[in-house]
């Protein structure tokens, strides 16, 4: 009895995490749609990215790249690369997700930032695979209706996205995404390095190569790892 | 097919891969840790660059516009650690109100 109860508590929690931050997607997903209107797109293929692609930054990468006239291939691997992390869940959340290949397979489609924060958080094997699911499926439902939201009332409105300022939601919403991130000094200096390699690039290359090209910030950052530990004391 | 739904297709198709491997394929093996870094630092590099591009980049040409105000009122309303919802409000009526101004 004390089990169950102690059970019914543990659920209560875990749905609390995942409500916050299902709730925290909302205004993203409406963002999203209204730039896939704002790029070009058609209703189904923007409902087509939220639910096959399912992963937030990737979806506007690779719309920011088409809308900008960037090529297929730009806009495709810039997305792509921005969801190799998924690898590195996946490979956290396996153990959680054991059972039949086939409900693995099903299950794998929720591979986000969201669940597996609301997963991984959790204590022992079942409830990680609780808190993934119950993150996952939040945010898959609360993630595609918005993005029809957000598609149905910015279309044919690209004067109203302007003048309403939204074409600075974008920008705003990768620096969110990017923020937490900054507090680790190899982050901050991957960002800052891919930043400027990219702001360089503009003129030079096609649109999308400056994003892809921004990853070779990681290889800045490894080969001038904290060289400065003692330079970085002495100037603070 | 148009190039958007050609990038649907094959983002589809990588993300699924990705993401299913670990359940898939890997089971409970790791990820070498060299590789793990890359792919733990890969995020930040891309989204710096995201966002700087979609506020100074047109096509292959650098503007500098209302977007950038947008962009620092985000970054001070982060750094003020406001919740996501109020930095995409700020950020947004920052840049409205400096078209309107200017």
């Amino acid at each position: 009895m004390a089990d169950a109860a102690d059970d019914a508590t543990r659920r209560r929690a875990i749905r609390r995490q995942a409500a916050s931050i299902v709730a925290a997607v909302a205004p993203f997903g409406i963002v999203f749609g209204a730039a896939a209107a704002t790029a070009g797109l058609d209703l189904w293929q923007a409902v087509g990215f939220s639910s096959l692609v399912f992963g937030g930054s990737s979806q506007f990468a690779a719309v920011e790249i088409l809308g900008d006239g960037g090529s297929i291939a730009s806009a495709a691997i810039a997305g792509l690369l921005l969801n190799v992390r998924s690898l590195a869940f996946g490979v956290i959340m396996a153990e959680a997700l054991a059972g039949p290949w086939w409900k693995r397979a099903t299950m794998s489609q929720l591979m986000i930032d969201e669940s597996t924060a609301v997963g991984a958080a959790q204590s022992d094997l079942h409830w990680r695979r609780y808190g993934y699911l119950v993150a996952g499926i939040g945010v898959f439902v609360v993630w595609n209706l918005t993005t029809i939201v957000g598609f149905v009332v910015f279309s044919d409105a690209g004067d109203l996205i302007t003048d309403l300022g939204l074409d600075a939601a974008g920008p705003a919403a990768f620096l969110a995404l990017l923020w937490p991130r900054l507090a680790v000094p190899a982050q901050r200096r991957t960002a800052i390095a891919g930043a400027l390699i990219a702001v360089v690039l503009i003129p030079f290359t096609a649109p999308g190569v400056p994003i892809l090209a921004s990853m070779l910030g990681v290889a800045v950052t490894r080969a001038w790892p904290p060289a400065g530990r003692s330079a970085e004391v002495v100037s603070s | 097919m148009n190039a958007a739904t050609a990038v649907l297709i094959i983002m589809t198709i990588g993300t699924y891969a990705l993401k299913s491997a670990g359940p898939l394929v890997l089971g409970d093996r790791v990820l070498p840790v060299r590789i793990r870094q890359i792919v733990d630092l890969l995020p930040a590099a891309l989204l710096a660059a995201l966002a700087i591009v979609s506020t100074v980049g047109d096509g292959q040409q650098i503007v500098v516009d209302a977007r950038l105000v947008g962009l620092v009122v985000a970054g001070l309303a982060l750094w003020r650690r406001a919740p996501f919802v109020v930095v995409i409000v700020l950020a947004s009526a920052a840049t409205a109100i400096t078209r309107l101004v200017t």
